[in-house]
Parts: C-alpha cells; structure tokens; sequence
C-alpha cells in the first residue's frame, strides 16, 4: 500500500523532471539558434604584442668550454617568470639550431615554466622567512621546470650537461638579478642528474655561473 | 733524590731510542679509479670510427683497466669501483673511495662531445675538515687538495700534447669523496682543421691518455710524501 506522503513526493519530483526537461530544451535551442545566426564570440581585438626588448643571452660553446654573451631583441612579457621563459626558450632555440656551438635538440618548448621565489638565506632552511616573502628587491630562488622530452634527449657527458644548466643560471642573473639561486625540475618532479652526470637535486648558485677558460 | 735520577736516565734513554729509530715507512699511496656508468647504466653515447654507437660504460672501463695495469706497474696501490660491466650506484663509488683512504680519486668519463680532455673539480665551497661530514658535501674539506691535484694532471696532459679544459662541476659521487677527487672526461681528439684525429675508442689514444695520467699521479705521489 502506498503511503500518501509517498505519492505527493512522486509527483513533485515528476514535475520537477519535466521542468528541468524543458528548461534543457529551451538551453539547447538557443544554444542552436546562436549558431545559426553565425554569432562569432572570438575578440575582436588581436592580443597586444610585447614591445621588444634587449635581452643578453649567456650562450655555451662545447669547443672551448666557454660561456660568450650575445644580445638579442626579444619580445619580453611583463611577468618576471614568463620574461624568464621566453628568454630561456630563446636560448634552448639557440642550442636546438643545426650549427649551434653546443648542439641539443629541443628548444623554446623545453622550458616547461619558470617560478621566481623569495631565496632563502643561504645558511637558514629551506623556506624563506617572511620578511624574505615581503621584500620586493630581495634575492629571488628561480625553479625552472624542464620537460621530459628535453632531458630524455640531452646529450650525455660531463661537459655538455655543466654548460646547459651553466648557461641557463647565468642567462637568468644575467637578465633577472636579482635572481641568486636556480633549481631545477623535470615535468614538476626532482631528479639526479640531467642525463647521467649533471646534478640536478642541488640548488644552483648564479653567483659563479660563469666558467672560467 | 733517587727517583729524580732514575727517571731522568728513563728520559734519556727513551729520547736516544727515539733518535736512533727508523725512520717510520712511508704512508701507503693508493689511487681510486672509478670508472663511470656501467650495468643498466650505459652512459651516454660514443661513435666508433665506423659510426656505430658505444657506451660510454665500456670506454670508462677500458681506459681504467689500461690505467691499473700502468699504475701497478710503478708500484702504485689501486682501488677500482668496477672491474666489469657492473652497475655500482653513485653513493656506493663514494663509500669505495672513502673506505680506501687514498691518496688520489678520479672519476673517469668519456663525450662524443667537444674536444681534448676535461678535468672537473668539485664546486663546493672549500671547508675546514671536521670529523663528521655532511655526506653531500663531504668533497668540502678536500677541494683545495683536488684543485691541487687537477694541477698536477693538467700539467702532465698538456705536456704530452692534449686539449685540456679545467672546470668546476656538481657531481654525486664526486661530492661524497673525503680524497683529492678529480673527474676527467675524455672527448675525441681534433686536429685544428677540426677534423677527429683520434677517436675515443682508438688503443693508440687511449695508451696516450693512460700515460699521461699515470705520469701525473707519479708526480702526485712524489709531492705527497714531501715534508
């Protein structure tokens, strides 16, 4: 036997079946009919293009193990870490051309991002203080993930791997000085070594970046 | 009053003795030679003159064999971290180095990038030796003996006419070692028209190479056992 309460409850929720029924009706024909019309929703306004930028680029040489800095006009972002990308992607397009003086393949979409940090003090732990977060002109921990396929394809060898990651921290000083200390990640996670020699589970000083001949 | 005398004729006999003691044998001088990668891991990739790619683990090996046999020869006490194609994780190379207490460690690598030979010192910062060191950094206390030692090699390479290139690097195992620790990593040699004129595979090569560090780490041992 049904209960009373039972049967009105069925029918509310019936009524409320076939009012939302129509209601996704109504949706869908004007979702249609905006179709229809040919109702463009892109903007209408092309994205406002960076004003170019000198940007110094720290550029490896496997001859001779050096470090040679080239300037190059770049369209830079405002954002600290996207400009520290699209320098950095810059580089990567160096190394990745066919004559590059310290050929790996790869590239601008290498650098997967690039986080700017509060640095901690080089004799506390690891997180900065909170007069360190406050402090707009102090020294900055820059964590650049670098993609998988970047490190699969690095070439493997002691000087090879010192140079790329070399030139990655002193390009980043280079153009963000106040960046003091760089770490690296491979697809957001730690590892050992860019391909079997270069550490990468150390923090990277910017300050002796730069090899001496 | 016969006390006093007899501990001072005690005295002067125990000084005499001293004097006319031997002088006390040399400490032993042992060389670590780690020949990188090996087993599951192969290192990075070295043409042969035919263009067939080799492992890097196979030319570290060789060129350590060579070296041992060399050093051997000249009465010099060598620890190796492999003697086969095994895999030997980067902690346990250190713990090999460390337990032998020598008097030089080198860590061995071959590029088929670049050219001539690089030595690599530890880049840590040069620290005061303590009793207990932090494992990651225990190369702190030893890097002013491992420039020293680059030194020695760097001078023994470019005698015997090879490119070479210092520099300074994080390394894993390299950064665990309580020794003078030098890593070197060999590149094939090319003539200044930049054409290869000695491939890393080549026996000639590698007999120079082996040589020239034997020759540098008798140099070392010489400086080692001066006052």
């Amino acid at each position: 036997m049904i209960s009373r309460f039972q049967t009105i409850l069925f029918a509310i929720l019936l009524l409320a079946s076939a009012i939302m029924g129509v209601a996704l009706w109504q949706l869908r024909e004007h979702a249609h009919q905006r179709l229809l019309a040919g109702e463009d929703s892109a903007p209408t306004q092309a994205p406002a293009v960076a004003p170019s930028q000198q940007a110094t680029l720290l550029v490896a040489s496997d001859a001779d193990n050096t470090l040679l800095s080239q300037v190059q006009s770049l369209p830079l972002p405002q954002d600290p870490g996207a400009q520290a990308r699209v320098i950095l992607g810059k580089l990567l397009d160096l190394y990745a051309a066919p004559d590059a003086a310290h050929p790996v393949p790869g590239g601008a979409n290498s650098i997967a991002q690039v986080f700017l940090l509060p640095a901690p003090a080089a004799n506390s732990a690891a997180t900065p203080s909170a007069a360190d977060k406050d402090n707009p002109t102090g020294p900055q921990l820059a964590v650049v993930n670098l993609t998988g396929a970047f490190v699969a394809t690095h070439p493997s060898g002691l000087e090879t791997e010192d140079l790329t990651l070399l030139s990655i921290c002193a390009t980043l000083h280079a153009n963000l000085p106040r960046v003091t200390q760089v770490r690296f990640l491979v697809d957001g996670q730690t590892r050992a070594t860019l391909a079997g020699h270069a550490d990468l589970t150390r923090t990277y000083l910017t300050a002796g970046s730069v090899p001496q001949p | 009053m016969r006390w006093i005398s007899c501990t001072i004729v005690l005295l002067a006999a125990a000084a005499a003795a001293a004097a006319q003691a031997p002088p006390a044998p040399a400490a032993r001088f042992a060389v670590v030679l780690d020949a990188a990668h090996g087993g599951d891991d192969p290192g990075g990739r070295i043409n042969d003159p035919a263009g067939k790619p080799e492992p890097e683990k196979a030319s570290t090996l060789a060129l350590s064999v060579r070296l041992r046999s060399l050093l051997a020869a000249r009465g010099i006490s060598v620890v190796t971290t492999r003697e086969s194609d095994a895999t030997v994780a980067l902690d346990r190379r250190a713990e090999i180095a460390n337990h032998a207490a020598a008097q030089a460690c080198i860590s061995l690598h071959a590029s088929q990038t670049g050219s001539g030979i690089r030595l690599y010192v530890s880049s840590l910062p040069p620290a005061d030796p303590a009793r207990f060191l932090p494992w990651k950094t225990a190369q702190a206390a030893w890097v002013t003996r491992s420039l020293a030692l680059a030194g020695v090699l760097n001078s023994a390479l470019l005698h015997a006419g090879f490119t070479v290139n210092l520099g300074r690097a994080s390394l894993p195992a390299v950064d665990s070692m309580t020794c003078p620790a030098v890593a070197i990593e060999i590149a094939p040699e090319h003539a200044s028209n930049h054409a290869q004129s000695a491939a890393l595979d080549d026996p000639a090569y590698q007999a120079r190479v082996a040589q020239a560090l034997a020759a540098a780490l008798l140099e070392w041992r010489t400086e080692d056992r001066q006052p």
